[in-house]
């Protein structure tokens, strides 16, 4: 038999990714909670001489699908393929009926019994024989996070068979697995481990609000002070120290105020490079994106790979899910905001767990106007931070009360109903250093690949469209909504221009324009929500459609006119 | 006596009688576990009709609360 298509398949949260990466060696993202894998991922794997394809089917509780991510699941199968099924073995009744689903069809399977190390220390006992024998197909006890039985079920790849039992009803197939755990499952009884405390502890509202909050201020906390530190320690004297000198050396071939000096190296600022201000390709280019922003990506996706791999979002999903239902979304929509926090473009591709399309316009429109992205926070923090942290702190607090206000009117305004949120809450498990590693490695990659060219892009742009005096044109355009409306110099245009590309070096160039600390703060906030940079907007295009696209721009740039003219008249 | 989910008490086991409600929410409870003749048990309720946690087998779900509304459970009170 020779085989050309594997599928691996199998319930949310049952470690399909981590398997998935051991039989193929490929980077893939695994993760704690249900819904990472709705964009399947394939690879290939070796088998002797040939090579088999191999898809990571996303992960689905049934093969009559009820949502968008089982939909896609359920017609992988139907294509055909060897099924390699992946079951928890700490939760075999619930696994098995998807099992008893795939017996059903006309596939070749082969069962992986997953997390076969967690059986041990939680009082479960599976009698593998025996269960072979009932389900008539090879069963092998796996581990993805150790690679354990991984060897063994690409040897037994060939004995996968093809049942094709007869289609049973729902309740027949729980009678059978009714059955079935009698016979080759045991539990003992266990005492609640340290971490099985804090499961619960976490779950409560009393205990787990505060927990929650703890959470969040210590990881904001932690993830500041990785980010200064890299920079105060590494990146500043690495820029200064070393680049600087290489740069002056530079500078002698070019003539000051030609082109090429303009575009590489910028403007003296007091007749000096001003890494901050000058605006070339070589100096702020290169200094935004690696030297202010990298950092505080960094050490963002470190402690989010490290709650996600413990388990940690869907409980905070639940706690809350009542606060989210006022903004017409349920709890689990705090996922993708969280993970648009990092930024937007995996945050939008997240809403795909949320079922409704009312419910993806409005977490998207949410996030765009009110959850800033990881670069531009870092900029927010360097540069309104030199005036102090309640400038910092007011920033946040109007972007975060927008989100509120606009959740609850969209909630009002659009027809339907928020849906109930249904989740499974995983297990705390502790993160394994080399997930975690891979995971931020894979995003820290994919971050200079995508942004650094932005970046340069923008600066480039901006120092050409001045050259040619287009931004003076821009400027005397929009003088009377920069400065009669919002307060703000006209020469904050090319910020506003720039800002379409790139959102961090938008805000980085309010720095030389000498604003008074008022107009710093509703510069960054109007920043932060009249327009998501280039990237977020294909994504959201291609989320949403154009038609509700458009609708979305249009509170966007609503949103922005109001909030900047609100805050010149308050502040 | 036959209550709904929401009025279990905290750390009470139920077993579970009717899910009353649409097909797809049905199956969507089933597959996670949650069918007629199981044993559920409340492990906490959230504030102001928020989601009810329970455990199901060995794993545990939230359930928002008017989805909870809907599975009909017996208690021994």
């Amino acid at each position: 038999m020779k085989i050309e298509k594997i599928l691996l398949v199998g319930n949310p949260n049952v470690g399909k990714s981590a398997i998935f990466s051991r039989l193929t060696g490929a980077k893939v993202i695994i993760s704690n909670y249900p819904g990472t894998t709705v964009e399947f991922t394939e690879g290939r794997i070796k088998l002797g001489e040939e090579t088999a394809m191999i898809v990571d089917v996303p992960g689905t509780y049934t093969l009559e699908p009820t949502c968008k991510a089982e939909d896609v699941a359920c017609r992988m199968v139907k294509e055909g393929g060897l099924v390699i099924n992946i079951i928890d073995a700490t939760n075999l009744e619930r696994n098995l009926h998807l099992t008893l689903q795939l017996l059903e069809r006309s596939v070749p399977v082969i069962v992986a019994l997953n997390m076969w190390d967690d059986t041990k220390h939680r009082g479960i006992y599976i009698d593998v024989k025996k269960l072979e024998e009932q389900l008539g197909v090879p069963v092998i006890p796996t581990c993805g996070l150790t690679g354990e039985g991984i060897k063994e079920l690409t040897d037994r790849l060939e004995e996968a068979k093809n049942k094709d039992l007869p289609i049973s009803s729902d309740s027949q197939k729980w009678g059978k697995i009714g059955i079935i755990i009698e016979e080759v499952q045991k539990l003992t009884h266990r005492h609640h481990t340290f971490l099985e405390i804090l499961e619960d502890l976490s779950i409560k509202p009393l205990t787990g609000l505060p927990i929650a909050l703890g959470i969040i201020y210590c990881s904001f906390w932690v993830v500041r002070f990785i980010g200064e530190n890299l920079i105060g320690y590494i990146f500043e004297p690495l820029f200064t120290k070393l680049w600087l000198p290489l740069l002056m050396k530079l500078n002698v071939f070019l003539v000051e105020g030609s082109f090429l000096h303009h575009i590489l190296i910028g403007n003296f600022i007091e007749g000096k490079i001003n890494f901050g201000q000058s605006f070339g390709l070589l100096t702020t280019g290169l200094y935004v994106p690696i030297a202010m922003v990298l950092p505080y990506i960094f050490s963002f996706y470190l402690i989010l790979g490290l709650l996600e791999d413990l388990g940690y979002l869907p409980r905070l999903a639940v706690l809350t899910d009542n606060f989210m239902h006022h903004l017409g979304l349920h709890g689990y929509a705090i996922i993708p905001f969280i993970l648009g926090l990092g930024c937007k473009v995996p945050g939008i591709l997240a809403t795909r767990v949320l079922e409704e399309r009312r419910e993806k316009f409005i977490a998207t429109t949410l996030m765009v106007v009110g959850v800033p992205c990881m670069a531009q926070i870092a900029m927010i923090v360097g540069l309104v931070g030199q005036r102090g942290g309640k400038y910092v702190a007011i920033v946040f607090f109007t972007l975060f009360a927008l989100l509120v206000i606009k959740g609850l009117i969209l909630n009002r305004v659009l027809k339907g109903v928020s849906p109930e949120i249904l989740v499974e809450i995983p297990p705390y498990r502790i993160p394994q250093i080399q997930g975690v590693i891979k995971k931020l490695w894979m995003r820290l990659s994919g971050f200079l690949r995508e942004a650094l060219p932005f970046v340069l892009l923008g600066v480039f742009l901006v120092n050409i469209l001045q050259m040619l005096r287009i931004i003076d044109f821009f400027a005397y355009i929009f003088t009377p909504v920069l400065t009669g409306l919002w307060g703000l110099p006209k020469e904050a245009i090319s910020a506003l221009v720039v800002g379409f590309l790139r959102k961090d070096v938008a805000v980085g160039m309010l720095g030389p324009l000498n604003l008074t600390t008022k107009q710093l703060v509703i510069g960054s906030t109007i920043l932060a929500v009249y327009f998501p940079c280039i990237a977020t907007y294909i994504v959201l295009i291609r989320e949403l459609g154009i038609k509700d696209t458009l609708k979305s721009t249009a509170i966007m740039i609503a949103v922005a006119l109001l909030i900047g003219v609100l805050l010149n008249l308050i502040l | 006596m036959i209550i709904d989910l929401t009025q279990l008490r905290h750390g009470e086991t139920g077993i579970v009688k009717e899910i009353q409600g649409g097909q797809g929410c049905i199956r969507k409870l089933q597959s996670m576990g949650v069918r007629p003749e199981k044993k559920i048990t409340k492990v906490s309720s959230h504030f102001w009709r928020g989601p009810q946690t329970v455990e199901i087998g060995s794993m545990q779900i939230a359930v928002g609360f008017s989805m909870a509304k809907r599975i009909i459970v017996e208690v021994k009170r």
